[in-house]
């Protein structure tokens, strides 16, 4: 039932039923497990988002306001990485939707909840968890762009990645080079060959 | 250790040495003798209140103002200190780390020392940016507030807001001269530039606490008080 194997789920829910109803999904398929709830997104819940050692997030948008909403999925990915799948509770526009990995309706079948979690974390996989110091031949790709003063979303359109990538590829480059600013990583990336002076002007 | 007025002074700088550059900053000469605290302040027209605040900041990491400290001194000796620091900021420390930084980078080729030059600009011109902010919107108001002239609808609260972190190309400095810098950039000068970047990273911390955590609740005070 309960293997190291199974993947640690985070739900941001505010209803009981709703969670209890995929705790029962999950100890009844295995595979998963429900890792952290947080019934809203507070200043409590944003030190827990920080901390929490989740793959996966299970979330009702409603715990956003109305003009949060189409930028729900933004606002997760600035404390963390990990695939996020939205529950489907109430009625809202196409575009709030459109930006989770997975969408889960409430009348989905058990099986098929646990087949669109599956599709939601492998889509993330992809994404290099590389625990090296040096930086990854894309990681550096990526650096150079930044440093040649491209946009996020012009990352992305050029590797054909979503800009969730591009901003985990950024903040890696930070982490393992200490630099942060736009400028600092020009410097860095002068100083190791990556670009000539020529393409910074 | 609690600091007091009935402390020798020369305790204090035992204390914590980084202190010195306090003194100065606040016009207090060395050779007190054996002085107290109170009694350098008294002579030296400083408000014992504001420096004690301040010399807590500077020594203790967690340090939280005294509520009666901050209600028994006003503001204008902080104003004071902290128009002091971003002189001895701009016109001392950067042209100081500007010229070694400069000496040790001369065996890296042009576009190298293009590149840094340019980096260390850039740091310079969001540093006076972000202090001639505070030069010319926040300590002409408090000075306002404190002798009761006009001041227009600023209020210190759009201080603690835009009161942005100018921290982060400091340290971007600070990895690639540690990090990055070809090796044959001399060790000593290397050592040197580091140094200084770690001193002038402390004092400024130390000098943004100050800001929010003495300066900011002093001028909520007198803001409350010209309500009633």
């Amino acid at each position: 039932m309960k293997n190291d194997s199974s993947k640690n789920v985070l739900l941001i829910i505010p209803s009981r039923i709703m969670v209890r109803g995929i705790e029962g999904v999950f100890s009844d398929l295995g595979e998963f497990r429900v890792a952290g709830i947080l019934s809203d997104i507070s200043r409590t819940s944003e030190a827990r988002l920080r901390n929490i050692d989740a793959d996966l997030i299970i979330i009702d948008p409603v715990v956003f306001d109305y003009a949060t909403r189409p930028v729900g999925r933004s606002y997760i990915a600035e404390y963390t990485d990990v695939a996020v799948v939205a529950l489907q509770t109430v009625v809202m526009e196409d575009e709030v939707w459109k930006q989770y990995d997975e969408v889960i309706g409430i009348y989905d079948a058990p099986p098929v909840i646990i087949k669109k979690l599956r599709t939601a974390l492998s889509s993330r996989q992809e994404t290099p968890k590389s625990d090296s110091h040096e930086l990854s031949t894309r990681e550096k790709e990526i650096l150079i762009c930044v440093a040649k003063g491209m946009l996020n979303k012009e990352i992305a359109d050029l590797y054909n990645i979503s800009i969730y990538t591009v901003i985990t590829h950024r903040k890696n480059i930070t982490r393992k080079t200490g630099i942060k600013t736009v400028a600092g990583l020009t410097v860095y990336a002068l100083l190791n060959n990556l670009i000539d002076s020529g393409s910074v002007e | 250790m609690v600091l007091s007025p009935s402390m020798k002074l020369a305790d204090l700088i035992e204390l914590n040495y980084a202190l010195l550059s306090v003194l100065s900053r606040l016009g207090i000469d060395l050779g007190f003798g054996e002085h107290t605290v109170g009694e350098v302040c008294a002579s030296n027209g400083v408000d014992p209140g504001a420096f004690l605040l301040i010399c807590g900041v500077y020594t203790y990491d967690d340090y939280v103002a005294p509520n009666d400290l901050l209600k028994s001194s006003g503001p204008t000796d902080v104003v004071k200190y902290l128009h002091k620091s971003h002189s001895f900021y701009t016109n001392d420390e950067l042209k100081r780390l500007e010229a070694s930084l400069e000496e040790l980078v001369k065996p890296c080729d042009e576009k190298q020392k293009t590149v840094i030059r340019r980096f260390f600009s850039e740091y310079r011109q969001e540093l006076e940016n972000h202090f001639a902010y505070e030069e010319d919107t926040v300590f002409p108001y408090v000075r306002a507030l404190l002798t009761g002239e006009p001041h227009d609808g600023y209020s210190i609260e759009q201080f603690e807001e835009n009161h942005s972190s100018i921290d982060e190309k400091l340290n971007d400095l600070k990895n690639i001269v540690m990090k990055y810098l070809p090796s044959a950039c001399d060790t000593v000068l290397r050592n040197r530039v580091l140094y200084h970047i770690f001193f002038l990273e402390d004092d400024l911390d130390r000098h943004t606490l100050i800001e929010n955590n003495v300066l900011v609740p002093m001028v909520n005070r007198l803001e409350e008080n010209e309500k009633r």
